[in-house]
């Protein structure tokens, strides 16, 4: 992984809640083996009318969407399936942060994996951003993970909550099974001290 | 200080716990399937890691797979493709794979349970958000994602921050005709997909006490729907009675060493929960969902929600826009409303128990035939139970499709699905957009309610015809 850098970027808006891991990517594109070529599956079946081609009312459509890199969300993003193909195929459109009041907790942590922050703001500034954005689609939000901050386009600074841990990992550009695998005594010790009940390996009737 | 069993589960399988790291947990039994598993052995492949204990993993095939004729060759070649690749995988790592010819492939969440696999006291790991099925064994029981699933394939252990306790108590006894499932659906409906997020459930009192083990599977199964990644079941004689016996459950002097363990799991009197609700069992009806997330249930008697009456803003479009894609008229009842397929089945209602709850509806009666009816059993097991107990003989006779086991129609990857339009009454979990077909429309219900449904072809009020 990339160390995670700050950075500034227009709004792709998106005003409906409880948006599921089905609708970011349909379980049909689930079949395949790599992480690679989600980025056209991507909210797919609002995306593409029944002939496969673009709906150009769909936001993911427009122009205006080259190189935004944060999507802005109604609540509760994410619930759903634990399908890591969801931040991978939005990562992989080229979001870096997605903008709500609330994360399904799941998708929360397999998007920190994936260098995708989920930013979630207090209801209030939730609907500053839209009004800010259908005013004026133009408008930037800057994102500083290190301070964990987002400024609105209106120039407040608003703090967003993200777990220590995971918040190093972005920055330095590391991930969780280095340190994980670093803990081999502790893990070896707990082993050792707790025999397990079962052994799947055997063949019982 | 007293203890809800969700904080001794915890506490008994913390590893390590770092400042400024989450929880190291040690995870006692991982569960693997063809979808979520690809990407996490190639991982492994890349950093030269082996599986550290294939001797608490174990692999079925359950997704993608066909539940047609087994003995023929899988025309999806990308589903062949993944199935392939999860024995290879397996074979490659060391790991135990009840795969596409196995007599014990089955579902996930109802091999472990059915194998004694799922133990009380456990921490329990699966790539599929539905793992908190096995929480009724009073196991904690998480769905994780990809990266973690190879984290816990190399190192047997799970990055987690502490969830919140939320005890959900149901009291009181179901009225005939409302079955488990309107236990969870009940609840999802009152606290909404997200109410649950951060927490894990404890499900208690004399309702749930009063569940059979199939049954808590169902309500814990859906706790991820109102946005728990984990439920659990303290576990009582009940759950004992359906672990004695199983192929991997302790046997002997270790059954009774097990015993002693497990009776001192359940939560102790006093111990606080960061959050409570409670539901009256007595008041429950035969639920029904009517929208595009599960949170959007109601009474099968109820009138649809009218949108204008919602004063939320971003809560009334989501309505407007759930009716919208569903097709159907705010203010209208939803009972009686034309349906196409009825699916029985899934993680959450494809057990012995559930097909007996469908076969005593349709039990000498036929199915509507303007309608397509699908019953696919959860495991090979559950198949084989079936049709020893004659339930297959009384779906055949009442016109539904006799399957094999798998998750089907569910997620519609191998397959079975709806076609653009087209309605269906569920036993399974969700009814987001799509889900069960592009373009399909769910109802999700019990077991019963479906039978009902599937008899009259409209959604129907399984009271009416007991
Ligand atoms: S039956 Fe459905 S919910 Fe359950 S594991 Fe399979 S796809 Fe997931």
């Amino acid at each position: 992984m990339k160390p995670f850098t700050n950075f500034r970027s227009r709004l792709v808006p998106l005003a409906i809640n409880n948006i599921d891991t089905d609708q970011i990517i349909p379980a049909r594109f689930l079949k395949t083996t790599s992480k690679e070529g989600l980025d056209r599956q991507l909210f797919c079946d609002w995306r593409y009318d029944a002939q496969g081609n673009p709906k150009p009312d769909f936001i993911l459509n427009q122009p205006r969407v080259a190189g935004a890199q944060v999507l802005l969300a109604g609540d509760n993003f994410g619930c759903g399936s634990s399908r890591e193909h969801a931040p991978w195929a939005l990562t992989q459109f080229g979001f870096r942060a997605v903008i709500s009041t609330s994360f399904a907790d799941i998708f929360t942590g397999n998007s920190l994996k994936n260098a995708l922050l989920p930013i979630a703001v207090p209801p209030d500034v939730h609907a500053e951003l839209f009004a800010a954005v259908a005013a004026d689609p133009g408008v930037t939000v800057e994102i500083d993970l290190a301070a964990q901050t987002l400024t609105t386009p209106a120039g407040r600074r608003v703090p967003f909550p993200i777990d220590a841990f995971a918040k190093h990992c972005l920055i330095e550009g590391v991930d969780e099974l280095g340190y994980i695998l670093k803990q081999e005594g502790a893990i070896r010790a707990y082993e050792s001290s707790h025999p397990s009940p079962i052994n799947t390996l055997e063949i019982v009737r | 200080m007293p203890h809800t069993i969700i904080e001794k589960l915890w506490n008994s399988h913390l590893v390590e716990e770092q400042p400024g790291a989450p929880a190291l947990l040690f995870i006692d039994l991982h569960l693997v399937h063809e979808v979520t598993s690809p990407q996490a052995f190639q991982g492994l492949r890349e950093r030269g890691l082996k599986v550290r204990r294939p001797d608490l993993t174990i692999a079925t095939a359950d997704h993608s797979i066909p539940t047609t004729d087994r003995s023929l060759p899988i025309v999806d070649q990308i589903a062949a493709k993944q199935l392939a690749q999860l024995e290879t995988n397996c074979a490659e790592f060391g790991i135990r794979c009840l795969g596409v010819h196995s007599d014990r492939q089955g579902i996930v969440h109802v091999i472990g349970p059915e194998l004694g696999l799922t133990q009380p006291g456990m921490t329990v790991v699966c790539g599929d958000s539905h793992t908190a099925t096995h929480g009724a064994f009073g196991a904690l029981a998480f769905g994780i994602g990809t990266s973690e699933v190879e984290n816990v394939l190399a190192s047997q252990c799970l990055l987690q921050l502490k969830s919140k306790t939320f005890e959900v108590k149901v009291e009181g006894t179901l009225r005939r005709g409302v079955s488990a499932k309107d236990i969870i659906l009940a609840l999802i409906a009152k606290i909404g997909v997200g109410g649950g997020t951060g927490c894990v459930f404890e499900f208690t009192g004399s309702a749930i006490r009063a569940l059979s083990m199939d049954e808590r599977m169902t309500v814990c199964n859906m706790s991820i729907e109102g946005g728990a990644r984990a439920g659990l079941i303290a576990p009582d004689d009940t759950t004992f009675e359906y672990l004695c016996g199983r192929p991997h459950a302790p046997k002997g002097a270790a059954w009774d060493a097990a015993m002693a363990r497990w009776k001192q799991l359940p939560t102790d009197s006093g111990a606080i929960y960061d959050r409570q609700v409670t539901i009256d069992a007595n008041a429950l009806e035969p639920m029904i969902t009517y929208g595009t997330n599960p949170g959007m249930g109601m009474p099968i008697n109820a009138p649809l929600p009218e949108p204008a009456e919602v004063t939320d803003p971003m809560a009334r479009d989501s309505i407007a826009k759930a009716l919208a894609y569903m097709g159907l008229e705010g203010g209208k009842p939803l009972a009686g409303h034309a349906i196409d397929v009825v699916f029985i089945g899934s993680c959450t209602n494809s057990r012995i128990s559930d097909l007996r709850a469908a076969a005593s509806v349709l039990k000498g009666r036929k199915v509507n035939p303007k309608l397509r009816v699908l019953v696919v059993p959860g495991s090979q097991e559950v198949k084989r139970q079936a049709i020893a107990e004659g339930l297959s003989d009384i779906f055949l006779a009442a016109g539904c499709e006799w399957r094999d086991a798998g998750c089907s129609m569910c997620i519609a990857m191998n397959g079975d699905q709806l076609a653009p339009g087209e309605y269906s009454v569920s036993t399974s979990n969700r009814n987001f957009e799509g889900r069960q077909g592009k373009g399909g429309r769910t109802f999700l219900a019990s077991p019963l309610t479906a039978a009902a449904s599937a008899i009259t072809g409209v959604v129907t009020d399984v009271r009416t015809l007991l």
